[in-house]
């Protein structure tokens, strides 16, 4: 077992995602301490470039046009190998769309246990210890992996972006297992509708949650915002249930805004939600639960029905 | 084809969460469990395919509480043809690698052509059961899916991204899916149609007595985060809030 740290680092239409440099910064720092080695891992095809953009120790750049797309059983296999080979005392993952394929199987695959959803990791002597945000944020679970290596999936926005940019060289090698007779075809990537506004682009915005109850009482968001010339946002159950479009949707699987102002309706907080928002420079929270972890993060918040207050707001401003 | 949809039963966030007197896990005893959000979008579907391309949908679960005949009655309800509980002398808090373990054990006896999961669960502390499932079975997995079609052995599968992008993957079956959405919201079962089916369904048991390996993590301490930052709460009611709101977002300049 060494002492290194693997960050499987990982790009999106050829851009390399934030979490990767926030897991080198904080593996860089754990590295640091154990005396091992902090490796960026990139899995690609013509992406050396991007490659080099890590303040890792070392960073391994994986070529091979089958791993030009994320397909969670080439990188899955790539990871494994290189995992055997190499014995990382922790590999690292994002919570993301891509991580959360790889980790849990790694984890089944290589015997070794896993940690999810962690915001906080630091070294106690040769123990690592990792703190899980479970239950949709609602409690947080500090925990010891046994024996001497472990995986863990970090939550997006937990760590420095900056901590983890710099521009290690790169050791770029070819797949270290056969990449043929796979079962898993990427097919294409399908791009976000455009037309409607970009929300990322707004100064301030009015965001409902399913607090808001009915797709009929959307309207009142959009008076709210309209008064306050806002554009309206909301989360994730708001736009799968088609109250509004996909694109107004922030957070893991909609988009990262920062505005100015962050007003939200009925929003809990929940993890996936805050990595789109917790950026914006003033956020306040109507919630009606007092234990809403959104209070957690907002700058000022209510407890409020947000009926009442969104109605007595659109008066005051008429 | 045999569909198979592996579920997990889990505690509820509707109501407050409690910390045993050790604070070292939950207190089971406090907390009603519902089943997973996202496996209920896999129940839909796996009916929904069932529906385009024909086959069974068998529901597999681990009846950690013993009190998952509800919500197995519910999805036979929706469409699914055959239950399956795995049953033992069994506590609450069974970590995700256990359950995987258990149920892949179940699966390998169904002959699966599509297995379906929700893609995560609240209390998945040690990870997703969708990739171990993979692991434990030998095949290929996609996560984070909202649409799922089946054609000559082939599942096309639309995979959500950060920024609104969604990957087309064309995978052959048989395979496992992380579901997090369903093409279609869940459909409705009826009260009274749960209630007939709850008096004539056969729930098929699997007896499990094992202590095989597990998560190999150990819970040191749990507890509702500790907050870095409290938002400043407004006193007052509705109406004061309204103009102390207004306040702030003009001093800031923005109004
Ligand atoms: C892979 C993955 C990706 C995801 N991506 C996203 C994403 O991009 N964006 C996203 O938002 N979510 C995402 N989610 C879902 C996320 O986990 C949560 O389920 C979601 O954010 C919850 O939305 P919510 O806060 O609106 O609903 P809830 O959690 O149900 O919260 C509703 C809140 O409204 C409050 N409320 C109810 N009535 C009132 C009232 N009258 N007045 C005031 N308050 C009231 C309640 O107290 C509650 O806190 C993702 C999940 C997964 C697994």
């Amino acid at each position: 077992m060494s002492n290194d740290i693997f960050v499987v680092t990982e790009c999106l239409d050829g851009k390399v995602s934030d979490i990767s440099y926030e897991m080198v910064g904080k593996a860089k720092e754990l590295a640091a301490a154990s005396g091992g080695q902090a490796v960026a891992v990139m899995l690609g095809s013509d992406m050396a470039e991007q490659a080099g953009t890590f303040a890792s120790d070392a960073t391994i750049y994986v070529d091979d046009p089958a791993l030009a797309h994320f397909n969670p059983e080439a990188y899955g296999k790539v990871v494994e190998a290189l995992a055997a080979a190499r014995s990382p005392r922790l590999t690292m993952f994002g919570s993301t769309s891509m991580g959360m394929d790889m980790a849990a199987w790694l984890s089944v695959k290589a015997e070794r246990p896993l940690i999810a959803y962690v915001n906080s990791l630091s070294a106690e002597g040769d123990e690592l210890v990792a703190t899980s945000q479970v239950y949709a944020g609602k409690m947080a679970a500090e925990c010891v992996p046994e024996g001497e290596s472990a995986i863990v999936t970090v939550l997006a926005g937990a760590f420095s972006v900056e901590a983890g940019q710099g521009g290690m060289a790169v050791e770029q090698i070819a797949a270290p297992v056969p990449l043929d007779g796979l079962k898993t075809r990427f097919v294409e990537m399908i791009m976000p509708a455009a037309g409607d506004i970009d929300i990322t682009a707004q100064e301030k915005l009015v965001a409902v949650g399913r607090g808001i109850g009915s797709e009929d009482n959307v309207e009142l968001a959009e008076e709210l915002a309209e008064a306050l010339d806002a554009a309206v946002a909301a989360s994730r159950p708001i736009t799968d249930a088609g109250w509004l479009p996909k694109t107004r949707q922030v957070g893991k699987s909609g988009l990262a805004v920062k505005p100015k102002l962050y007003l939200m309706l009925g929003i809990s907080g929940a993890p996936e939600h805050l990595e789109g928002m917790k950026d914006s420079s003033l956020i306040i929270a109507i919630n009606t639960d007092e234990n809403a972890p959104i209070f957690d993060v907002a700058h000022y918040g209510t407890t409020e029905d947000l009926f009442d207050v969104a109605e007595a707001m659109l008066e005051l401003l008429e | 084809m045999n569909i198979v949809v592996a579920i997990k039963h889990i505690p509820s966030l509707a109501d407050e969460l409690e910390v045993n007197d050790e604070g070292t896990n939950l207190d089971y005893d406090m907390v009603d469990f519902v089943l997973n959000e996202f496996d209920e979008q896999a129940i839909e579907q796996a009916v929904l395919v069932k529906e385009a391309s024909g086959g069974a949908v068998t529901v597999v679960g681990v009846d950690v509480i013993e009190e998952l005949d509800g919500v197995l009655h519910t999805a036979l309800a929706k469409g699914a043809d055959k239950a399956v509980k795995i049953v033992g002398d069994l506590e609450p808090g069974i970590d995700s690698h256990t359950h995987a373990r258990w149920l892949a054990d179940a699966i390998k006896e169904m002959d699966a052509d599509i297995i379906l999961t929700g893609v995560q669960a609240a209390d998945d502390l040690d990870g997703q059961i969708g990739p171990m499932l993979a692991a434990h079975l030998d095949m290929p997995y996609l996560g984070v899916v909202t649409g799922v079609e089946v054609a000559h052995r082939v599942a096309t599968l639309y995979k959500e991204y950060a920024g609104g992008m969604m990957g087309k993957y064309a995978v052959s079956l048989p395979l496992v899916v992380g579901v997090q959405a369903a093409t279609k919201p869940p459909r409705y079962a009826p009260i009274s149609k749960i209630r007939q089916i709850a008096k004539t369904a056969v729930i098929e048991e699997i007896e499990v007595d094992d202590d095989g390996p597990g998560a190999a993590v150990m819970l040191r301490k749990m507890s509702p985060p500790v907050s870095t930052g409290h938002a400043n709460m407004l006193p007052g009611d509705a109406e004061a809030v309204a103009e102390k709101i207004i306040a702030i977002i003009k001093e800031r300049g923005l109004l």
